[in-house]
């Protein structure tokens, strides 16, 4: 299969195409363990190494860059097998940019994708990631993503990741940041399980830099016997420190979800709390729904989109 | 025959009982107050007739258009055409305005879009369509986007728990453009409130007191009840059907 082909075949499992890219857009696919493409733009450098399990990515965004444009990742897997991606991401003081990754296993069976990055943010520069998951409906999908962040003083780093369309198989994320003065970490996930899916999801943001600020939240919808874990952290030692711990499951048919929010305060002026709504649909929530006319079921189903898509 | 009829309704929680022997009237297309200190039991009569699940325990029953609705559940009555506008209305977590609107226009007669609903009720459709129904809303805009709702759902009967709580005195009027709106269009209203002002918008009041009905008629008699500043009072729901109207 000819490169272009085959990067094509991966962006249709994502509803997009080799067109759907303006000039002047940066994207990156992979399939397997081999780069499809890479296509940069001025102050971003992506350097790749193929191995035998998966490839290697070191990216670079130089310092004062501002890319306007989202950064397109494509991460696929169109057959079984495993995926290991190690990325090293460096973020250039005061650089800017907004990456959106897609990882589509629409069609394998028995997938393993494990993704270990490391992040580092130097003074100032803002890092958002998206990161959506496109799933077939098989259950023998491993995501295993890890992450190691450092926020320098008066950067930002703000993630979102969602999977929402098809199985989950089992998801164990992994994420830890340490965060330097005036910087903000936000980390955000969307989850629907179903069947017997297996959610994990291990959250640790360390506030230790003055005015440092954290929010992690999750929004995690599971029925039939699926299963979840959230087990958010923040610690915050510094003056100023400011965080919050957000976890919403809404949990039906025999489904379990649990959540275990540590925060830590070991400095008089810092500042966390958490907040944690765990079980049914809130009834009054449905109420009001099912009083303007929807049924029960239309009712749940409605909330539960709107908690996975916040 | 109203279309909406009370016969001796009661209602307890656990040892406590809430409403006693409630027997009221709701005529089609008009405006009824209920008003009565706080704890009378108005929001609570408003759920039993919505048929909120933990309602749905009383005695007695409740006729819509001469049929028992008793055994229904809410979308059952939604379905009939009965709705209710919170006193403290829920949020949602990423649905926006525009979609809460039009999901209650959808299931029903109702014909107006998200954008003249909001225009109605004196929000600015373009400021408030693509926002979420959540804690980011004011008290009194989520009123207001109640309303809206409402009046794109085009309801038979609306129950409206206190549509003026919480709404400023210039949004106010708009809140009457909406009382004005569902009478001309033939919906019932039975509406809660604490506010002389809004009373005077009714056609017909009910005073509630510990769960009793102690008095009704037209908005003159009921609004001496404002100016009495009425104190808990003691009355216990003797039906005198001769003297009520
Ligand atoms: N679910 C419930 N369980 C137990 N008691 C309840 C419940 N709902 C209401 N009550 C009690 O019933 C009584 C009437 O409450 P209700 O909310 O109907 O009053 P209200 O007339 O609407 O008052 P307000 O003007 O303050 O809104 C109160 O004493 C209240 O505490
Ligand atoms: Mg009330």
């Amino acid at each position: 299969m000819s490169n272009q082909s085959a990067i094509d075949r991966l962006l249709s499992t994502i509803n997009m195409h080799s067109h759907s890219f303006d000039e002047g857009t940066a994207h990156v696919e992979i399939h397997g363990n081999q780069v499809l493409n890479t296509t940069l733009v001025e102050g971003l450098k992506v350097e790749s190494q193929e191995t035998s399990r998966g490839v290697d990515v070191d990216i670079l965004v130089e310092a004062g860059t501002v890319i306007e444009q989202p950064v397109y990742f494509c991460f696929g897997m169109l057959e079984n097998g495993l995926q290991h991606i190690r990325m090293n991401v460096r973020f250039g003081a005061k650089a800017k940019a907004h990456f959106i990754s897609h990882c589509s296993f629409s069609n394998a069976t028995e997938v393993e994708h494990i993704m270990d990055a490391d992040i580092h943010l130097e003074p100032g520069a803002e890092y958002r990631y998206f990161e959506r998951h496109v799933h077939s409906m098989d259950s023998g999908i491993k995501v295993i993503p890890k992450a190691k962040v450092q926020l320098e003083e008066s950067s930002r780093f703000a993630t979102e990741f969602e999977l929402i369309k098809g199985r989950v198989g089992l998801i164990d994320i992994d994420y830890e940041a340490e965060c330097g003065p005036h910087s903000v970490l936000e980390l955000l996930s969307r989850i629907s399980g179903r069947q017997d899916d297996v959610i994990k999801i291990r959250e640790a943001g360390k506030l230790s830099g003055e005015y440092s600020r954290g929010v992690l939240t999750s929004n995690i919808a599971v029925r039939d016997r699926a299963q979840a874990l959230i087990q958010n952290e923040l610690t915050a030692t510094a003056a100023g420190a400011v965080g919050h711990v957000d976890c919403n499951e809404i949990v039906q048919d025999e489904a379990q979800a649990k959540a275990i929010p540590i925060v830590d305060v070991r400095h008089p002026k810092a500042h966390v709390t958490h907040e944690a709504a765990i079980g049914s649909v809130d009834s009054k929530q449905l109420q009001t729904l099912m009083s303007r006319g929807l049924s029960e079921d239309e009712a749940v189903e409605m909330i539960i989109q709107g908690l996975l898509r916040k | 025959m109203g279309i909406i009829e009370l016969k001796q309704v009661s209602l307890s929680f656990e040892e406590q009982q809430i409403l006693f022997e409630l027997s009221m009237d709701f005529w089609e297309g008009h405006i009824h107050a209920v008003v009565g200190p706080n704890g009378a039991g108005k929001s609570t009569l408003a759920h039993t007739i919505m048929g909120l699940p933990d309602y749905r325990s009383h005695t007695g029953d409740i006729l819509f258009a001469g049929k028992s609705i008793k055994e229904l559940s809410i979308d059952e009555r939604a379905k009939l055409g009965i709705t209710l506008a919170w006193q403290e209305p829920a949020r949602f977590n990423g649905i926006k305005v525009r979609e809460f609107i039009r999901r209650a226009g959808d299931k029903s007669r109702g014909t107006k879009s998200p954008e003249e609903v909001l225009n109605m009720v004196g929000l600015d459709p373009g400021r408030y369509l693509d926002r979420d129904v959540d804690t980011t809303l004011s008290g009194g805009e989520r009123k207001r986007i109640e309303l809206a709702s409402i009046v794109a759902m085009h309801p038979k009967v609306v129950l409206m728990d206190e549509p003026d709580s919480g709404v400023d005195i210039d949004a106010i009027q708009s809140i009457f453009d909406v009382l004005e709106w569902l009478k001309e269009h033939g919906t019932t209203v039975i509406m809660i409130t604490h506010s002389g002002e809004v009373l005077k918008h009714a056609d017909h009041a009910f005073l509630l007191c510990n769960g009793a009905l102690v008095d009704k008629g037209t908005v003159e008699q009921l609004s001496s009840y404002f100016e009495r500043k009425c104190v808990p009072c003691t009355h216990k729901n003797v039906p005198d059907e001769e003297a009520l109207v």
